[in-house]
């Protein structure tokens, strides 16, 4: 098996055994260190270690006790949900816009639109944190559901486009032959083939309103902190095992978000 | 019909005015994601700008002035020492990485790919939290590395230039491997028999054939690290312990402890430019290594 | 094809609907993609728009759809204006290339979609879409999923799809081209039997001049967003008005004449023409192989026959014929089509042969578009 041929240029698996060890060694890098979070969370004592040396629930009990922790939890929870809805609806709509569209200036709007994802973050929450100042929006939901719809918007136009790009604009010249107006055209027959394009952009949009820290930071102070905000202060000031607890619960989330995007995918592919 | 430019022209502004009003509504759809992003990142960005060359008495250059002092000069070796360490270690982990998942069935590829998305949608500050506890100084690779007798005493791994460069290439390693992935991907197998067929060894006909068919996807992948590290923030700040600033912990320090607008201001505008700048770089080089490569 | 007409109730057909093209324009950029065009579609007639890629033809099937809006122009369906219309208000039947048929619905759903549309109640949906299907001969198949189907059937749904709301205007851009050839022969008849059955008015869109000649009432030609001529596919063939249409449909060799007083003369001899030539500008003799025939080497000059000299280069077996090429005067050639029947003597390469062909036949046209060429 080890002698057989690996590439065309007959490369044996043997002669490039350094490369698969030195590849299982970046997988192991990149996977293991997250998961030794979820043994340890169950850990008795206060310093964690693997294999815990007593085990417990005492960390989730500390997370489930405590009423900032929830709050938190909760205020994160209603700025995904918003951020999906607000950031998916806008961001599919300018897709659709700007895919259909001839103009030129299109070329120029994608720009402007993408730009959130490339200007550093710590620009973006300091200046939202300068303009929401007169507007009485830090430490508001909604101040909270805009400036996290602007960094997923990007997201949600490239996945859609993507999908766009893959859509037959025949379907939709056809179904307006048969009788549908164009927006009726959209709902019927465009929107349910890049479907899973939206729900993956949709995916994508709650995780990073659930993930962002640095706006929340400066932003989201009072009520409206979010889980990332207390996260980060509790890891900066001292490390609160109860950490553990939170993120083997966001890790299981991500698992999951991660494994419906997966099947979104293999859908649209087919 | 003997010319287009006579004979009868029906129907022509009315036409004229539809086709117009099409396209506009067309566009008018992508008017939302517009203003949302006008209101949240134009706006303020033109006004960070503005902030930057006033104070009290009016237009001054005093902020930037500023700049120029030795504290702000080693943000900003450190800040470019880590994106470059930081980039250089993703190319050398990722490339092979890219390059063996690009040759496996897609079976095996797939499972490769999902170890690489799993870091991609978990939670950064997850992510930095267990290095945090894994680095510690008691944490449990000292642990393991006394134990095997490696080293005596714990070593320092977190709080440090160290613990900041191994938890940022975690972050960013999965930004260099997908469209390394993508590119590699794309490269018809048949080249490299052709190499072989021509007369080069296997080690020649990569680094004559492969490597310059994947430069696309490398330049993607160093564009996207290298610029994401040099705005990055919360993992520098919370690995880093406070001993290693990075730029964008600067910008938040001048506000926060020191509420200097002028200051934050003027170092904002300095990351964008450092920013954009790069980026025209890199998508210029790209340009010109796909030009190169027969204008796929 | 037995099934009655769509609708359930047993009513007739849908009524046709004439068409009046005038002055159609549309650039893209500084590409004329159509240069003025005018056309009139007889009701109920199958008209068919032929030329190359790049012609028009395409644009100018989606000006009729309204997909796409010329620069300027008039599109009438009957007396009613119709080019300011959205697409979905102007009840068009249309089949494209690719069949456009919707991966998430099944065959009845796609059959009932433009049904659903127009509010139809559920029962008759039902009905007319079992109608249809038997039509185009896919009875029973109407839960399947689009991609359980092949080539053909697709096709047919798309076909069934765009005629099950009984639009009075049929259009169809290259529907056939994906088809495999023996199956593209087979669907040529078959739409064309669909047409004479509900008789709309259908203009058809394909670069394939066999198959505008199998399919059409009416040909028009289109090259470089004008239309060359508009005629029956007889007439199209056998009297074409520029040397483009003369090349573009069927075999043919040219050769080049000189005019004066309408008379033509092709390397100093003078031709026998059916009718005078009007102009004089460079000319074209057109020659098609099989209107060409072997005249025996004894005999010098005869009458009602045009006589041209030449050198065999040449001879390629096709089955039930052999194509003879000619070199003319070194520097141009032609050939000739000998069908295979009992006993023909070939001509060897390097034989010197004479050949003939009736006045009726000799075609002379134009080498360059004449300005005013067409109606």
């Amino acid at each position: 098996m080890l002698r057989r041929p690996a590439t065309s240029t007959q490369i044996t698996h043997l002669q490039r055994l350094w490369l698969y060890i030195l590849c299982g060694l970046v997988l192991f890098y990149l996977v293991v260190p997250t998961l030794l979070v979820i043994p340890m969370s169950f850990s008795g004592s206060r310093f964690l270690s693997f294999p815990p040396e007593t085990w417990s629930l005492r960390w989730y009990r500390a997370y489930f006790d405590s009423v900032e922790w929830r709050a938190a939890t909760s205020v994160s929870l209603q700025a995904a949900a918003w951020t999906t809805v607000v950031a998916t609806v806008t961001g599919t709509l300018a897709a659709y816009g700007l895919h259909c569209s001839r103009l030129k200036i299109t070329k120029h709007l994608s720009v402007l639109l993408v730009l959130p994802m490339i200007i550093p973050v710590i620009l973006l929450a300091v200046g939202v944190f300068m303009l929401f100042a007169p507007l009485q929006l830090n430490s508001s939901l909604t101040g909270l559901v805009l400036s996290h719809s602007a960094l997923a918007i990007p997201l949600v136009l490239i996945t859609v486009t993507a999908g766009m790009r893959n859509f037959d604009l025949n379907q939709e010249q056809v179904a307006r032959s048969l009788g549908a107006s164009r927006p009726r055209a959209f709902v019927t027959v465009t929107l349910p083939q890049i479907r899973n394009s939206v729900l993956s952009a949709a995916l994508l949009s709650f995780v990073v309103s659930l993930d962002e820290v640095v706006i929340a930071l400066l932003i989201a102070g009072g009520d409206m902190a979010t889980l990332p905000r207390r996260m980060f202060l509790a890891l900066r000031d001292e490390i609160d095992p109860t950490i553990a607890s939170i993120s083997t619960i966001l890790i299981l989330l991500s698992i999951l978000l991660l494994g419906l995007s997966q099947l979104l995918d293999r859908k649209r592919s087919k | 019909m003997s010319s287009a430019e006579s004979g009868v022209r029906q129907n022509e502004t009315a036409l004229a005015r539809q086709a117009f009003t099409e396209q506009l509504k067309l566009l008018s759809l992508s008017f939302p994601a517009l203003l949302l992003v006008g209101f949240i990142v134009l706006i303020p960005m033109g006004w960070l700008f503005w902030l930057s060359f006033l104070d009290a008495d009016g237009f001054t250059l005093a902020h930037y002035e500023r700049l120029l002092h030795p504290s702000y000069g080693l943000t900003l070796r450190t800040t470019f020492e880590l994106a470059f360490l930081v980039t250089a270690v993703c190319v050398v982990l990722g490339y092979p990485l890219a390059y063996i998942a690009a040759q496996m069935s897609p079976r095996a590829a797939r499972i490769v790919l999902l170890c690489v998305l799993f870091p991609f949608w978990t939670s950064l500050l997850v992510r930095t939290y267990a290095w945090l506890v894994l680095l510690q100084r008691r944490g449990q690779l000292n642990t393991w590395l006394q134990d095997w007798g490696l080293t005596d005493a714990p070593l320092r791994l977190v709080h440090n230039f160290t613990g900041t460069a191994i938890g940022m290439v975690h972050i960013m390693l999965p930004f260099m491997i997908l469209p390394l992935y993508a590119a590699m991907k794309s490269i018809d197998e048949n080249y490299m028999r052709a190499a072989a067929n021509l007369g080069a060894s296997p080690v020649q006909a990569f680094w004559q054939i492969h490597v310059p068919l994947s430069l696309p996807g490398l330049g993607a992948g160093v564009m996207v690290v290298f610029v994401l590290s040099l705005g990055f923030y919360v993992t520098p700040a919370l690995l880093g312990g406070g001993r290693v600033m990075m730029w964008a912990m600067q910008i938040e320090r001048s506000l926060a402890v020191y509420s200097d607008w002028g200051a934050a201001s003027a170092l904002g505008v300095v990351l964008l430019v450092i920013t954009l700048a790069m980026l025209w770089l890199f998508s210029r080089l790209t340009g010109a290594v796909n030009a190169a490569a027969g204008g796929r | 094809m037995t099934s009655g007409p769509l609708r359930s109730d047993g009513m007739g057909g849908a009524a046709a609907l004439p068409i009046t093209i005038s002055n159609i324009r549309k650039n893209y950029g500084s590409f004329r993609a159509l240069d003025n065009v005018s056309l009139d579609i007889r009701s109920g007639e199958f008209l068919t728009l032929l030329g190359p890629s790049g012609s028009g033809k395409t644009t100018l099937l989606m000006v009729l759809s309204g997909f796409v809006r010329p620069d300027s122009g008039s599109v009438r369906f009957a007396e009613r204006e119709v080019v300011l219309l959205p697409p979905h208000k102007r009840d068009i039947g249309m089949v494209f290339q690719n069949y456009a048929l919707f991966p998430h619905m099944t065959v009845a759903g796609n059959l009932a979609y433009p049904l659903k549309l127009r509010h139809v109640h559920r029962a008759e949906i039902e009905a007319r879409v079992e109608k249809a299907l038997d039509l185009v001969q896919l009875g029973g198949l109407g839960a399947r999923g689009v991609d359980e189907l092949s080539g053909g059937q697709r096709q047919r749904v798309a076909l069934a799809r765009a005629v099950i709301f009984e639009p009075r205007i049929l259009l169809m851009d290259e529907p056939l081209s994906a088809l495999d050839k023996n199956l593209r022969e087979q669907m040529q008849l078959e739409v064309r039997r669909l047409h004479d059955r509900l008789g709309m008015t259908t203009v058809y869109v394909t670069h394939d001049q066999r198959e505008a000649l199998t399919m059409s009432d009416r040909i028009a030609v289109l090259d470089k967003g004008r239309i060359q001529q508009v005629d029956p596919p007889q007439a199209l063939y056998e009297r074409p008005k520029t040397h483009f249409v003369a090349d573009f449909i069927g075999e043919s060799f040219s050769l080049p004449v000189t005019v004066n007083d309408g008379g033509a003369t092709l390397f100093d001899q003078a031709l026998h023409l059916p009718r005078k030539i009007a102009g004089s500008e460079p000319y074209f003799l057109v020659l098609r192989p099989e209107k060409l025939t072997l005249l025996p080497n004894s005999v010098d000059g005869e009458a009602g026959v045009n006589v041209i000299k030449g050198q065999v280069r040449q001879s390629v077996f096709h089955g039930d014929s052999v194509m003879i090429y000619v070199a003319v005067r070194d520097a141009h050639e032609i050939a000739l089509r000998i069908p295979l029947r009992g006993n023909v003597v070939l001509p060897q390469p390097g034989e010197h042969v004479r050949l003939g062909y009736g006045i009726e036949d000799t075609i002379v046209v134009p080498a360059a578009e004449q300005a005013g060429g067409e109606r």
